[in-house]
């Protein structure tokens, strides 16, 4: 049966189809999709891991225990899962094992942009890359007879435009593989250095076989059509690539990119007179090809960084722009994301911003856009999990100057927290800096599009399971100042900062209100009773036109210049509460139904 | 030769169902088809495009700069920001339907005024209010099948039998009103 697949789904198809009967993975654009989809089979057992080292040991585990497992993340929770991902090239499996890195060249939603290619170089794990939705499924397929006949885990390299974009896959029907006997094996499984020191050498015996397989896989192929330009691509740039050379030039198509298939590139560049190499990110293949004594070009003229669409591999070696419309473009004035109506974290933010000499740790969701205006509150943001250790060394510095007038305050989301922000407590509270820890628990994983984590009383299959209590948990860490708050009233929020600043000890602040896009589970109708069902409206007898209330940076509100009144987008407004208290008139009211 | 459909708008809009459905009918009438939309952050309010080309080979799943042979614009300003990926002889669509993006909420910056009549320089360009022809048929929402219905008629879809897939997207109780909306948007394209 033909279907209309996005990368993603192709390979929850492919991985369907091999039988697998495990999978688990940490939520990170463009790979969320992956674990969604996955989980809709009730054949396999599919969960949200609180991080993607956890994600990946459980997929260990599951294969250790005979069966076929997976593990999906984005390119930098493979950074996360970097430890059990080298030494799982050691220990090989017992049942297949499949590491899905979903790669973002161009950084369309990301903090940076690395290319994972070189992680599965390094661990010398085999990989694959695809170039489109079938071949994500073919080769989900493939990868799991290979591990299971090589002994290795096996990674398949995405990039954003493979998962999220769509093509033509013909699919098959499952194929119950059963599970393996599971047979105790320390030489295999205990990697201390008498084993690792054996399993290190038979490694390279592995990969000079997997060597054999990428020079006869057909995942490898050349077309040759021509003596004269030869272009070597790997995942979608092979098809921009095509875009730009078109039908008469030869390719040698690379879907196999760990081990490379020397012998193959160096029949394949003898063949024809210049050589062109297209790939996005690190000149990975390039330097194989130089390395293998060809001439070529490659990164010399194509960008280092971002997307190799065809209007860029035009520009690059050829110099040629694209022919477009040219108009006046200035009046455009830019769109960037923005807090929803009625986000929970809205009034946190306004609070905060406020304060003088506070520097604001910042950490990964929805939450960032506080550093943007009008709350300009965060003053950086490096990684998942960092905001309360980065926070925590800066406050210990601060304590250093003389004048100690600097204070921090770290803020992170649920999710964030208990992915890795929980480490990162303990180390406030075990070298006890008074670093002010804020929780902006808003009862979902937001900002990669509402998945369920360990705290919100649900699983990936969207069942119930047990919940972990935030408060409890800081609790138990040994945190002894704590306030829960609802971050819609700005005088509790402005209270328990204006508390908590003032201490010499560690303290952690939990905002709690659900996220306005969240779809309520019948713990929170219990728990929010009324949140979301009202409306507000602008009084305009009563409105001044001050602008205070636009201050809170909410999109659903605008302003009249004509009339010089503020104006409430009835659709949009979800009745949050906190434009209202900007409001020196009382001017903004609750809309009678 | 491969078909190059460009659908623009902010997030919320409806923009990606309607490339869904497009790409299923596409698909049902034997073309190749690839799609790639960029989607990730869940806060609503940012742009968004969703690229889709069809014909009997498609390689690449993203448009170039001056590649596309429709854009379809679900809010005005958005279309003057796209048009540079439209070819100089393709179509505009705009939708009339203005949001103001944050700096303009917050005084920083003003709505295009004449954003309609910068792209009609240049290109053939139709201009409608979907947004406003659906909330007449009784629900702003359809306002993105409005937009579906022109590009149905202006890339001459029209053979291709729309209602049987309208019926295997939409809820049935929805089903007559994403018909009469895509009847709506045909009818607003006369080329
Ligand atoms: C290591 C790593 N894994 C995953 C991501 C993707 N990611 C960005 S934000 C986010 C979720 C944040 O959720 P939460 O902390 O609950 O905040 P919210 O968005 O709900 O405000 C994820 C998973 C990432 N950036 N880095
Ligand atoms: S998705 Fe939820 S948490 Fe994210 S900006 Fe919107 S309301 Fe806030
Ligand atoms: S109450 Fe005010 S701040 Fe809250 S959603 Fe409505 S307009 Fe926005
Ligand atoms: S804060 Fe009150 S008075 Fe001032 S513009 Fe807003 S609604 Fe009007």
């Amino acid at each position: 049966m033909k279907y209309l697949l996005t990368g993603d789904e192709a390979i929850a198809r492919g991985a369907y189809e091999a039988g697998v009967h495990f999978a688990s993975a940490y939520p990170g654009t463009p790979s969320t999709e992956i674990l969604e989809n996955l989980a809709k089979y009730e054949e396999i057992c599919a969960e949200w891991a609180p991080n993607e080292k956890v994600a990946l040991e459980s997929a260990i585990g599951a294969s250790i225990a005979g069966g076929r497992a997976m593990a999906s993340m984005k390119h930098v929770g493979l950074n996360v899962a970097a430890d059990p991902f080298f030494t799982f090239a050691y220990t090989g499996v017992n049942g297949g094992a499949v590491i899905i890195s979903a790669d973002e060249p161009g950084q369309h939603s990301a903090q940076n942009e690395q290319d994972n290619r070189n992680y599965a170089k390094s661990a010398k794990i085999p990989m694959f890359e695809p170039a489109n939705s079938q071949e994500c499924r073919d080769m989900v397929l493939e990868s799991y007879k290979l591990s299971e006949e090589y002994d290795t885990p096996v990674m398949i390299r995405m990039t954003t435009r493979v998962c999220h974009g769509k093509s033509i896959v013909e699919c098959g029907e499952r194929k119950e593989v059963a599970i393996r006997e599971y047979v105790k094996d320390a030489k295999k499984y205990v990697c201390v250095p008498a084993n690792a020191k054996v399993l290190r050498r038979n490694l390279e015996l592995k990969l000079a076989k997997l060597k054999k397989y990428s020079e006869t896989t057909p995942f490898n192929f050349e077309e040759i059509k021509s003596d004269k330009v030869g272009v070597i691509a790997s995942g979608p740039c092979y098809h921009y690539a095509k875009e730009v050379f078109g039908e008469d030039a030869s390719y040698l198509k690379l879907g196999f990119t760990f081990p490379m298939p020397d012998d193959k590139i160096r029949a394949f560049c003898q063949k024809v007179e210049k050589v062109y190499i297209v790939e996005e990110n690190d000149p990975y293949i390039e330097e194989r090809v130089r390395y293998l004594g060809f001439n070529c070009y490659g990164k010399d003229l194509l960008p280092k960084y971002g997307e190799m669409t065809p209007d860029v591999i035009k520009q690059g070696f050829f110099g040629e722009e694209p022919a477009v419309i040219a108009y006046d473009e200035s009046a455009v004035v830019g769109r960037p994301p923005t807090l929803c109506a009625g986000c929970p974290h809205r009034g946190f933010f306004y609070e905060l911003g406020k304060r003088k000499n506070v520097m604001i740790s910042g950490d990964i969701g929805c939450y960032t856009l506080g550093f943007a205006k009008p709350y300009n509150a965060l003053d950086s943001c490096i990684c998942m999990g960092a905001s309360f250790s980065i926070g925590h060394g800066a406050q210990q510095v601060f304590n250093m100057t003389e004048d100690k007038k600097m204070r921090v305050v770290s803020v992170l989301g649920d999710s964030t927290f208990l992915h890795t922000g929980v480490n990162s407590l303990i180390d406030v509270i075990y070298n006890n800096s008074n670093a002010v820890s804020v929780i902006l628990d808003n009862r979902i994983t937001g900002m990669t599009g509402h998945q369920e984590n360990p705290g919100t009383g649900y699983n990936a299959k969207g069942n119930e399971a047990n919940m972990i209590d935030i408060e409890a948990l800081v609790k138990a860490i040994g945190i002894k100042h704590i306030r829960t708050i609802n971050p819609n009233n700005l005088k509790e929020v402005s209270d328990a900062l204006d508390e908590f600043l003032a201490l010499d000890e560690p303290s952690v602040i939990i905002t709690k209100w659900p996220c306005a896009l969240k779809k309520f589970s019948k713990e929170d109708k219990e728990e929010f009773p009324g949140a979301f069902t009202k409306k507000m409206v602008v009084n305009r007898d009563k409105c001044i036109g001050c602008k205070m209330c636009m201050k809170c940076g909410c999109p659903a509100i605008s302003f009249d210049a004509e009339n010089k009144k503020a104006v409430i987008d009835g659709i949009q407004c979800v009745g949050c509460g906190v434009c209202s208290q900007l409001c020196p008139k009382d001017a903004i009211e609750w809309k009678e139904d | 030769m491969t078909k190059n459909v460009l659908l623009v708008g902010v997030g919320g809009q409806g923009t990606i169902l309607a490339a869904k459905i497009l790409t299923q009918g596409l698909l049902e009438a034997g073309y190749d088809v690839k799609m790639s939309e960029i989607h990730g952050m869940s806060q609503r309010g940012g742009s968004v495009s969703s690229h889709v080309r069809y014909g009997e080979k498609v390689e690449s799943s993203t448009i170039e700069p001056g590649a596309a042979d429709i854009l379809v614009s679900f809010e005005k300003m958005e279309a003057l920001r796209e048009l540079k990926f439209l070819k100089p002889d393709g179509i505009a669509v705009v939708n009339e339907h203005e949001m103001p993006s944050m700096p303009i909420l917050t005084g920083d910056a003003v709505y295009p005024k004449d954003a309609v009549e910068e792209i009609k320089k240049h290109v053939k360009t139709i201009v409608l209010n979907a947004t406003q022809m659906a909330l007449d048929l009784g629900n702003g929402k359809v306002a993105n099948i409005v937009l579906l219905g022109t590009i149905i008629k202006a890339m001459k879809l029209e053979n291709i039998d729309w209602e049987s897939i309208v019926k295997k997207q939409v809820k049935p109780a929805f089903v007559d009103l994403n018909l009469k909306a895509l009847r709506c948007g045909m009818d607003a394209v006369n080329l």
